[in-house]
């Protein structure tokens, strides 16, 4: 179904497969070793910081598992903005990209505010290597979040203008592709930062 | 040929737009290639020259024609430039002209993102060089090793210059993976299967893949290095716990695999020049593309053979020791492959033929030398010596480079309809040879008798003057025979006899276009039966391939996005330098406004 309806706006592949999607795996495959290195990096200095504040004094595991509970629930969100697109629902579309968009949002408040926090108890940048670890990581992280976030915010301002239908249900899948990545990249990081002893 | 509107079908054959404007707004792959391939070579000259002034700086014991510290800049933007500059966009031109039309493409996946990675990759390396203007290029070797790095050893804007070029560079590099994986996967023409690719694709396929998984490891160390000297954090700093060898660790675990990156087009060049001049399809073609996928495997997986001398333990030693002599294994395959693809065959030597036999016969030996090293015991003398330098500049110079030139008398008649000139390349490629061994064999010697590398002189009671001497003449030489290689790429542009569409009698999809090919590429083509098209099949590739069909091609418009793009994502990066936190935001902001535009601009 899909195919015949891209068939105009896409010449045949050797694959079938739509080409954006091909390159867009592509680049998250990249990504993996981006968050691979960076993960690796916070797991071989998870004990080696020689002055506090430690691990143990500042983690808020309530709080994160909230935010971690609030970026899962909007992959849900975006598997249904996807299929409220390609059934031509342009209400449903609206509320799910919306919704999707905000709970992204409302994970990106729940960092800053810890990462204000840890800044207050004396854990910076500066402060002992699981400073620098901790902040890179989840600053990179979290920067994906904030790219996925515009990105959504764009998809619904292109829906409610009308300039996205059933047709374009892959650019859509594609968003979908990244914004499951990055949530799925945040289960590795929670798992890693906050759970491991 | 009159001026056509926006969204009319824009191409005609023979229509060629070559204004500035053209140039910087071209999307077109053909074109795209050009400029990769141009910048590249003025990148290789001026590699080349510091490489003089370095020889030059050793013809002698004591010599003191550049200071030390300017010596340290040399030797380090010389490594940066070959490797990153020259090494790297050469490939990536070559497969950016040639790959499309080996596989029966139009274009590339993404064209737009292409042009943007050549953007990014010329803004990056401009980026880089500009460190020398005012007197602070990188300094510390291209390996960049913690904790010399830090803002402690290295206060000077040197190293920011590395952190922050590499990084522009590195994105480029991984724009271009992903749209080559993409283009290969996609776009091959109706009977083009995977199996069916001519090496030289298949060795920009491993390539590419190797480029989007090593370039984010580099992107990590980099990012680590610039937080530590523009943000005081602590990643390499082992006063609080940092430890220098992660540094080593990350960057090698990109380097090695960047070995691959480098070598395996050169790899792919010479599989598709060496049947072509033995008039014999490649020899074990199958086992010639898993040999090059199980290279770019196991390299990644022998990084630590770099580091044998900061005692990484035996067990280690022993793996790694292991793993990289496993990989000795595909690689004497290949060479194999080549020698049975030549015997008995109708062996034609031409200059590209030449430089491509040689190219078997160099890497060998870098590849024997690299062996020696493997073994972590004899690494520990060979280390930091010019036996080192001797071995990769075998691998890069008689391997990689040679496929190059290759190559490019190979593809160049395709790229511009003329033949370069046979006499002239005679005499490149004998003094090429000669001068390159007369150059690197004796560091051989130099280096088993104990002259450290990456030192700006030696002691006269070393007793090393008369081979360094003998290796500088020989350098010179070298200098005049890539003269003789410009000199013939220029001229043959106006006087070179013209090419006809396969002056090889080549059998892939690419010599069944005109030279130089339409901009559409291939107007239609027949269905591919097998993996030497133009001699399994040669009467279905007449004209009907390449003349423009009524109505013209539709082909997409240019575009001065990626451009733009480009600067924003260059300066987004360079801004670092400010010192100020919000500058870089200003370069995003940029970067962010350019991909919309870019993201909405119509497809034409």
């Amino acid at each position: 179904m899909e195919a015949t309806s891209h068939a105009a706006a896409h010449p045949p592949t050797a694959t079938g497969l739509p080409t954006l999607k091909v390159g867009f795996w592509t680049f998250l495959g990249s990504e993996t070793l981006f968050f691979g290195a960076l993960i690796s990096t916070f797991l071989v200095y998870k004990h080696g910081s020689v002055s506090g504040p430690y691990a143990h004094e500042v983690i808020n595991i309530p709080l994160t598992s909230f935010s971690t509970f609030v970026l899962l629930m909007s992959s849900l969100c975006m598997v249904l903005a996807l299929a409220a697109v390609q059934k031509d629902s342009r209400k449903g579309a609206l509320l799910w990209l919306f919704m999707t968009a905000f709970l992204g949002a409302t994970f990106l408040g729940c960092q800053a505010y810890e990462f204000t926090s840890f800044y207050h108890e004396g854990l910076t940048l500066q402060s002992n290597l699981l400073g620098s670890t901790f902040f890179v990581l989840t600053g990179f992280h979290g920067a994906h979040v904030t790219m996925g976030v515009i990105w959504l915010l764009t998809l619904w301002f292109q829906t409610w203008s009308g300039r996205i239908g059933s047709g374009d249900a892959l650019k859509v899948e594609v968003a979908g592709l990244y914004w499951h990545f990055v949530d799925i990249a945040w289960i590795v990081i929670f798992t890693v930062v906050y759970l491991l002893e | 040929m009159a001026t056509v509107e926006a969204h009319a079908p824009a191409t005609a054959a023979g229509h060629r737009r070559t204004g500035i404007w053209d140039w910087i707004t071209t999307i077109d792959h053909k074109k795209v290639g050009i400029l990769y391939g141009v910048t590249a070579l003025i990148f290789l000259f001026i590699g080349g020259l510091e490489a003089m002034v370095i020889r030059t700086q050793l013809m002698q014991p004591d010599m003191k024609v550049v200071s030390p510290d300017f010596y340290n800049e040399l030797f380090t933007m010389h490594g940066l430039t070959m490797i990153f500059l020259v090494g790297m966009p050469i490939a990536v031109a070559m497969f950016n002209y040639i790959v499309p039309l080996q596989i029966g493409a139009r274009d590339v996946a993404f064209p737009r993102l292409n042009a943007l990675s050549y953007w990014v990759f010329l803004l990056g390396g401009l980026f880089l060089y500009s460190g020398f203007f005012i007197g602070q290029a990188p300094n510390n070797g291209w390996f960049g090793y913690s904790p010399l790095t830090s803002l402690q050893y290295s206060p000077g804007l040197n190293m920011d210059f590395y952190a922050l070029g590499l990084q522009i560079l590195g994105i480029a590099s991984i724009m271009g993976g992903i749209n080559f994986i993409t283009t290969i996967v996609q776009l091959r023409a109706p009977g083009m299967k995977f199996m069916r690719m001519p090496l030289f694709t298949w060795m920009a396929f491993v390539t590419s893949f190797i480029m989007v998984t090593a370039l984010p490891v580099l992107a990590v160390a980099l990012f680590f290095l610039t937080f530590d000297r523009f943000w005081g954090t602590n990643f390499f700093q082992a006063s609080a716990g940092g430890d220098p060898i992660l540094w080593q660790h990350l960057f090698w675990l990109f380097g090695h695999p960047e070995v691959y990156i480098l070598i395996l087009p050169g790899f792919g060049v010479v599989s598709d020049v060496i049947p072509t001049f033995s008039r014999k399809p490649l020899f074990g073609y199958a086992v010639m593309v898993y040999a090059g996928a199980l290279i770019a495997f196991i390299g990644w997986g022998v990084w630590s053979h770099h580091m044998f001398a900061t005692g990484i333990g035996t067990i280690a030693d022993a793996f790694f020791t292991t793993s990289t002599m496993i990989i000795a294994i595909p690689t004497g395959v290949k060479i194999f492959n080549w020698l049975a693809t030549m015997w008995g065959g109708r062996l034609r030597f031409t200059t590209s033929m030449k430089f491509a036999v040689s190219m078997v016969a160099m890497f060998t030996i870098g590849g024997v030398s690299g062996i020696m090293h493997a073994v972590s015991p004899a690494d520990l003398q060979q280390t930091d010596t010019y036996f080192v330098v001797a071995h990769f500049h075998y691998v890069l110079i008689g391997g990689l480079i040679s496929a190059v030139i290759s190559g490019l008398y190979y593809w160049y008649p395709k790229i511009t309809g003329r033949l370069m000139s046979e006499k002239i390349g005679n005499w490149n490629f004998w003094l090429f040879f000669i001068s390159f061994n007369v150059t690197f064999f004796p560091m051989h010697f130099i280096g088993l008798l104990g002259m450290p590398r990456r030192v700006y002189t030696y002691a006269p009671e070393l007793g090393l003057g008369g081979w360094n001497l003998l290796a500088t003449l020989g350098a010179y030489v070298m200098g005049v025979s890539m003269l003789l290689l410009a000199w013939n790429l220029v001229r043959s542009l106006k006087k070179g006899k013209p090419a006809g569409n396969n002056p090889w009698q080549a059998a892939t999809l690419e010599w069944a276009t005109s030279s130089p090919p339409p901009e559409y590429n291939f107007a239609q083509l027949p269905e591919i039966r097998g993996r030497m098209p133009l001699w399994d099949n040669p009467d279905a590739y007449d004209e009907r391939v390449w003349k423009e069909p009524e109505g013209g091609v539709h082909m997409p418009n240019p575009s001065y996005w990626p451009i733009l793009t480009a600067t924003g994502i260059a300066a987004t990066l360079i801004l670092f330098m400010t010192h100020l936190w919000w500058a870089p935001l200003l370069g995003l902001g940029w970067t962010m406004v350019c991909v919309f535009n870019f993201a909405f601009e119509p497809a034409g």
